[in-house]
């Protein structure tokens, strides 16, 4: 087994009244991509969430390289070097793509050589450049955001889902550049409903239920076995094909 | 990844957006070209215009922070009047402590004593602005209720401290010699003290308008009323920017206190407070957190009360109100409503 980049030991969420997480124990190795699945509601944003410090864990410790940054606010825990593309994507729709670029690249201005490669791996950040953010397409949108992400070198990413709701293609388009974006050495951490996306990228995999870990293992070990996917997931994964 | 798969269907609402955006700002064309119709006599809709807009301007300088403040960290402040009072109190002081150089007729001297009266009154409610963010607002983050009676509170405390420090009574300070008098173009006079207004609260706006689109500071306060989680997630601390704002905010109420006092002569530690309800009901209109919004919502009600004074006096302040709820059921976030993503 590879060292651990980051691990959540027994973490304990509480939204408002809400329970949410249960003891959540996860361990994302360093490098190549962590798959984390679970059906709808199992508390797989609430986890990446957690992590970014935007809920606080109420129990638990979470490590970043051995570091305890379950108490540290946000923008703390950013600049220890962990990125978030979340879910609704955050896009500052009232700025341009430059300025949302901008902005991302908070340790100092853009690096050139970055921006063309990203430009690259995400051909509308050029096309779009200098248009308000708004006006992007929801696949646009979601390239700007892990765009953002990526555009500072960083140890781990938060992605999550960044295929809901897209067409074939552009899964396509996203999961080359997250094939790409291994081959840097940045950890990512993949929350994926859509599992030939999943098993395409990932190496290792967990899986969630009801806000607790339920398996974790390698990726090509779930992927060649019918029954376990099957017995940990149910029809939700066919349903999201 | 080809382009051609990712085409954006957006051809056609860059126009219809640039028809949307331009069209409250044209509401200040077309309340002046009703006022002129109803008023009828040039020389008096020229005075009462260049009155209602320095009037506005005045009202935005107040209510620009405010609105910021609202749309950054969702605060609602409902001392904002304390820095009006406050800094109108200070710029007197010193205004009468240089009196002078305000008496004196060199325009030189009269316009070194406002100006120094406008820093150190900024000065003064930008400090304050901070010990009433770490002592009042900061407990009290995300709970509206809380914040609306806490900060209620710290008027009153701010208001009461005004009557401790500069006593009881109302103060009056005559303009420097060269703000006093007017302009006279044809028949239509125009307080020189109106376009001394206008034009420090243009340029004003027009700085304002440069920093929150050409700095970084600036994207960050426009990314921040959108989504501060998200800003955080990239590693700014938002509570930090939020207090470099409420500071601003508050220096910019007491710049508005001053020029306000300046305007009517006379100042009392309620006249904060008073004025609020006008800057309420312009960051209303404008849409809360939009500074373009607020310039115009501004205006409006510049241009409206000094029209309505004049036509209607009895219906002044019902007139302001009537046209937020217009305005409201037109667009029930306001001219400007800025998208929030939480
Ligand atoms: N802000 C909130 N307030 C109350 N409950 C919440 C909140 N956010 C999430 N929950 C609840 O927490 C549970 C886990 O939600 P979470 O968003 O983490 O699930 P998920 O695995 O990401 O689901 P999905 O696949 O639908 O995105 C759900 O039952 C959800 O209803
Ligand atoms: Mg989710």
């Amino acid at each position: 087994m590879k060292e651990p980049l980051l691990t959540l030991s027994g973490v304990h969420t509480h939204i408002g009244p809400y329970h949410i997480l249960q003891g959540v124990d996860l361990v994302v190795p360093k490098g190549g991509v962590s798959v984390l699945l679970g059906r709808n509601g199992a508390g797989k944003t609430t986890t990446l969430r957690t992590i970014m410090g935007l809920w606080q864990a109420s129990e638990g410790t979470i490590l970043f390289e051995g570091q305890d940054i379950t108490k540290l606010p946000t923008p703390e825990i950013s600049r220890a070097g962990i990125a978030f593309v979340p879910e609704d994507m955050g896009i500052f729709t009232d700025l341009t793509v430059a300025e949302n670029m901008t902005l991302a690249a908070a340790r100092g201005p853009l690096d050139p050589d970055r921006l063309e490669w990203i430009k690259t791996l995400f051909p509308p950040i050029r096309t779009f450049w200098e248009s308000s953010a708004g006006t992007l397409s929801g696949g646009q949108k979601q390239m700007l955001s892990v765009a953002r992400a990526i555009i500072e070198p960083r140890k781990l990413i938060l992605i999550d889902e960044p295929t809901k709701g897209l067409a074939p293609a552009i899964i396509k388009a996203m999961s080359d550049a997250l094939l790409e974006l291994k081959e840097t050495d940045t950890t990512i951490l993949l929350v994926e409903q859509n599992f030939s996306m999943a098993s395409a990228v990932g190496d290792t995999v967990s899986v969630m239920d009801d806000g607790h870990i339920v398996h974790a293992g390698e990726m090509a070990e779930l992927a060649g076995d019918a029954r376990m996917q099957e017995r940990l997931m149910g029809l939700s994964l066919e349903a999201h094909q | 990844m080809s382009d051609t798969t990712i085409k954006p269907r957006i051809e056609k609402a860059p126009v219809l957006e640039r028809i949307t955006t331009a069209l409250p700002i044209a509401l200040v064309p077309v309340l002046a070209v009703l006022g002129f119709v109803a008023i009828g006599d040039p020389a008096a809709w020229l005075t009462l215009t260049v009155a209602g807009l320095a009037m506005g301007l005045m009202i935005f300088i107040m209510a620009s922070g405010l609105t910021v403040v609202f749309g950054l960290m969702d605060v609602i402040n409902f001392g904002h009047g304390a820095f009006i009072s406050v800094g109108a109190f200070v710029g007197f002081s010193i205004l009468i402590w240089l009196g002078g150089w305000t008496a004196s007729s060199s325009v030189f001297l009269n316009l070194a004593a406002v100006f120094l009266a406008i820093l150190v009154s900024m000065v003064a409610t930008g400090l304050m602005g901070y010990a009433f963010e770490r002592v009042i607002v900061m407990p009290v983050y995300g709970q509206h209720l809380k914040q609306i009676l806490v900060t209620m509170g710290g008027l009153i405390v701010a208001q009461q401290l005004i009557h401790v420090f500069w006593g009881p009574d109302e103060i009056h300070v005559a303009r420097p010699e060269s703000l006093r008098g007017s302009i006279v173009i044809g028949e239509a006079a125009i307080e020189k003290y109106r376009l001394v207004a206008v034009g420090i609260g243009v340029a004003l706006f027009l700085a304002m308008r440069h920093v929150l689109k050409s700095t970084k500071i600036g994207l960050l306060v426009r990314a921040g009323v959108e989504n501060g989680e998200m800003v955080e997630a990239l590693g700014y601390r938002i509570r930090r920017l939020f207090l470099i704002v409420f500071m601003v905010g508050s220096a910019l109420a007491g710049l508005g206190g001053v020029m306000w006092g300046l305007y009517q002569e006379t100042i009392t530690a309620h006249m904060g407070s008073e004025i609020m309800v006008l800057v309420f009901i312009v960051v209303i209109i404008g849409g809360l957190g939009s500074v373009e919004g607020c310039f115009i919502g501004a205006l409006l009600v510049g241009l409206l009360s000094n029209y309505t004074a004049f036509l209607a006096p009895k219906v002044a302040l019902v007139s302001t109100i009537a046209l937020m709820v217009i305005i409201l059921m037109w667009r029930p976030q306001g001219l400007y409503p800025v998208v929030k993503a939480k």
